[in-house]
C-alpha cells in the first residue's frame, strides 16, 4: 500500500498532523504506523471525528497499524 | 462524551479540588500544585539556587513521576523512548521554566490562580494562547525535532529512580553541609516554608500523576489541538480543572477576586503575558506543558526526562541570575531573558524543520 504514514517515534502532535495531511491528500485507505498509546488514541480520535471508519492492529514491540477507511 | 472524555473531565476535577485542598492543608496560596514552582523549590532544597524563600523538597514532584510510572506499568505503556533533539529539549525546558517564573506559575497554576480569583492570570492565559498559536504555525510549517528511538531499560528507570531518592531525602531531611544549613535546605519563611504534610503531598502527587498519565492531560495540548483539528478532548481537562478549583475555593472560602494582593503573583500585565507566551511557545515545541513532561518522564520517555532536567536547570538559572519575578513584579534581567527566550525558541521552531 502506498498511503502509509510512518509516525513512529514522533512526539505530539506530529502523528495527528501527518495523518490529517494524508487524509486530506488521498482518497483511498490510509495506514498509519504509531508506537505509543497516546498517538494511537489521538490518530483514532481524529479519524473518527472526521467520520471515517478505523481499524487497528497491534503488532509486536508495542507498535500499531491504524487503517483509516474513507 | 465518551469514556475517555469522562476520564479527562474527572482527572481535571480531581486536580482542581485536590489543589484547593492542598492549599488548605498548608501549600502556598493558589499553589496547591504547580510544576514550575515545585521543581524550583526542589532545586532550591538541593542548593542548586540559594533563594532562601523558595527551598523545599516538594513530595508532589516524585509523587507525580511515580504515579505516572505506576499507571504506565499497569497500562503496559512503560517503555524506554528518547533521543529526539535531546539538547534542544533541554534548552526548551530551561526557557519554559524561566517564562513560568516571570509569570509566577506553570500553565496548571495559571488555571489554579484563575480559579482562585486572581485576574492577573487572565493576561497570562492570553499570552499562553498567543505563544501556543505561534508554536502551531511552526508545526504547520514542518517543525520536527526528529524521531525518538527505543532505548535501554536503564535509561527509562533514571527519572523514577531519582523520584525514589527524593522521597527518601524528603523523609529523612539530611543536612550535608551543617555550616551552610543544607542541602537539604528548607525555607524558614516565604513560599518554601508553606507546605502540606509530607504524606498528603506525596499521595496527592501519586493520584494526580496516575490520572494525568491515563488521561494524557496536557495544558498546552488543549489549545493546540483545537487550533489544529478542532479537537476539544484536552480542552475539557482545562475546563474541569478550573471548575474543580473554583468550586472548591468557593466552598473553602479561599476565593478572592481581583488583581491586587493575590498570593505569589504580581500585577505587571505585560510581563504576565510575555512570560506565559514564552511558556506556550516552548511547550508546543517540546511537545507538552511542564506537567506532561513530568508525566512522560515517569513512563520511560527520556526526552520528557531531559526536558524536566532542563526545567530544573532553568529554575536554578532563573534564581541565580535574578530572572524570576517576585510579588513586586518582574526584574530587569527577567524581561530581557524572556525576549531572548522567545527569539531563541522562534529560531528553534524555524530551523528544526523537515526538508
Amino acid at each position: 500500500m502506498s498511503n502509509v504514514v510512518d509516525a513512529r517515534g514522533l512526539s505530539c502532535p506530529l502523528p495527528v498532523i501527518k495523518t490529517k495531511a494524508a487524509v486530506e491528500k488521498y482518497d483511498e485507505e490510509i495506514e498509519v504506523l504509531v508506537d505509543n498509546n497516546t498517538a494511537l488514541e489521538n490518530v483514532t480520535r481524529l479519524a473518527k471525528n472526521k467520520g471515517f471508519e478505523v481499524e487497528t492492529k497491534k503488532n509486536i514491540g508495542g507498535e500499531w497499524q491504524i487503517f483509516i477507511h474513507k | 462524551m465518551d469514556r475517555k472524555d469522562w476520564l479527562v473531565v474527572c482527572t481535571g476535577l480531581v486536580i482542581g479540588v485536590l489543589a484547593a485542598l492542598l492549599v488548605k492543608w498548608g501549600n502556598p496560596g493558589n499553589m496547591g500544585l504547580c510544576i514550575a514552582c515545585f521543581l524550583r523549590d526542589t532545586a532550591g532544597a538541593l542548593g542548586l539556587h540559594r533563594a532562601a524563600i523558595v527551598q523545599y523538597l516538594r513530595p508532589e514532584i516524585p509523587g507525580l513521576i511515580l504515579g505516572a510510572a505506576f499507571a504506565a506499568l499497569i497500562g503496559r505503556e512503560f517503555r524506554s523512548k528518547g533521543g529526539s533533539g535531546t539538547i534542544v529539549r533541554f534548552l526548551l525546558g530551561i526557557f519554559m521554566m524561566i517564562g513560568a517564573l516571570v509569570f509566577l506559575g506553570c500553565p496548571l497554576r495559571m488555571l489554579l490562580r484563575l480559579g482562585g480569583g486572581d485576574l492577573n492570570a487572565i493576561l497570562g492565559l492570553v499570552g499562553f494562547v498567543v505563544g501556543i498559536m505561534a508554536g502551531v504555525e511552526f508545526l504547520k510549517r514542518g517543525f520536527n525535532l526528529g524521531r525518538a528511538q527505543n532505548g535501554s531499560l536503564a535509561g527509562a528507570l533514571i527519572m523514577p529512580f531519582i523520584a525514589v531518592v527524593i522521597v527518601f531525602l524528603a523523609i529523612y531531611q539530611p543536612v550535608f553541609n551543617a555550616e551552610a544549613g543544607g542541602p537539604i535546605f528548607v525555607s524558614a519563611k516565604g513560599p518554601g516554608s508553606l507546605f502540606a504534610p509530607l504524606a498528603i503531598s506525596l499521595a496527592a502527587g501519586l493520584v494526580v500523576g496516575f490520572l494525568a498519565q491515563r488521561a494524557r492531560l496536557c495544558l498546552s495540548g488543549g489549545v493546540r489541538d483545537y487550533a489544529l483539528t478542532r479537537d476539544t478532548y484536552l480542552l475539557k481537562g482545562y475546563g474541569a480543572i478550573f471548575v474543580g478549583v473554583l468550586v472548591a475555593n468557593l466552598i473553602l472560602g479561599s476565593f478572592n477576586l481581583g488583581f491586587a494582593n493575590q498570593p505569589i503573583a504580581h500585577t505587571d500585565g505585560v510581563w504576565n503575558f510575555m512570560g506565559m507566551a514564552l511558556v506556550g511557545l516552548a511547550g508546543i515545541l517540546a511537545g507538552g506543558c511542564p506537567l506532561r513532561q513530568l508525566i512522560l518522564s515517569g513512563q520511560g520517555d527520556t526526552d520528557g526526562g531531559i526536558t524536566v532536567l532542563g526545567m530544573v536547570a532553568g529554575a536554578a538559572i532563573a534564581h541565580n541570575f535574578m530572572l524570576a519575578s517576585s510579588p513586586d513584579g518582574p526584574t530587569f534581567y527577567g524581561k530581557i531573558i524572556v525576549i531572548i527566550g522567545i527569539l531563541i525558541c522562534a529560531g528553534i521552531g524555524w530551523v528544526c524543520r523537515e526538508a
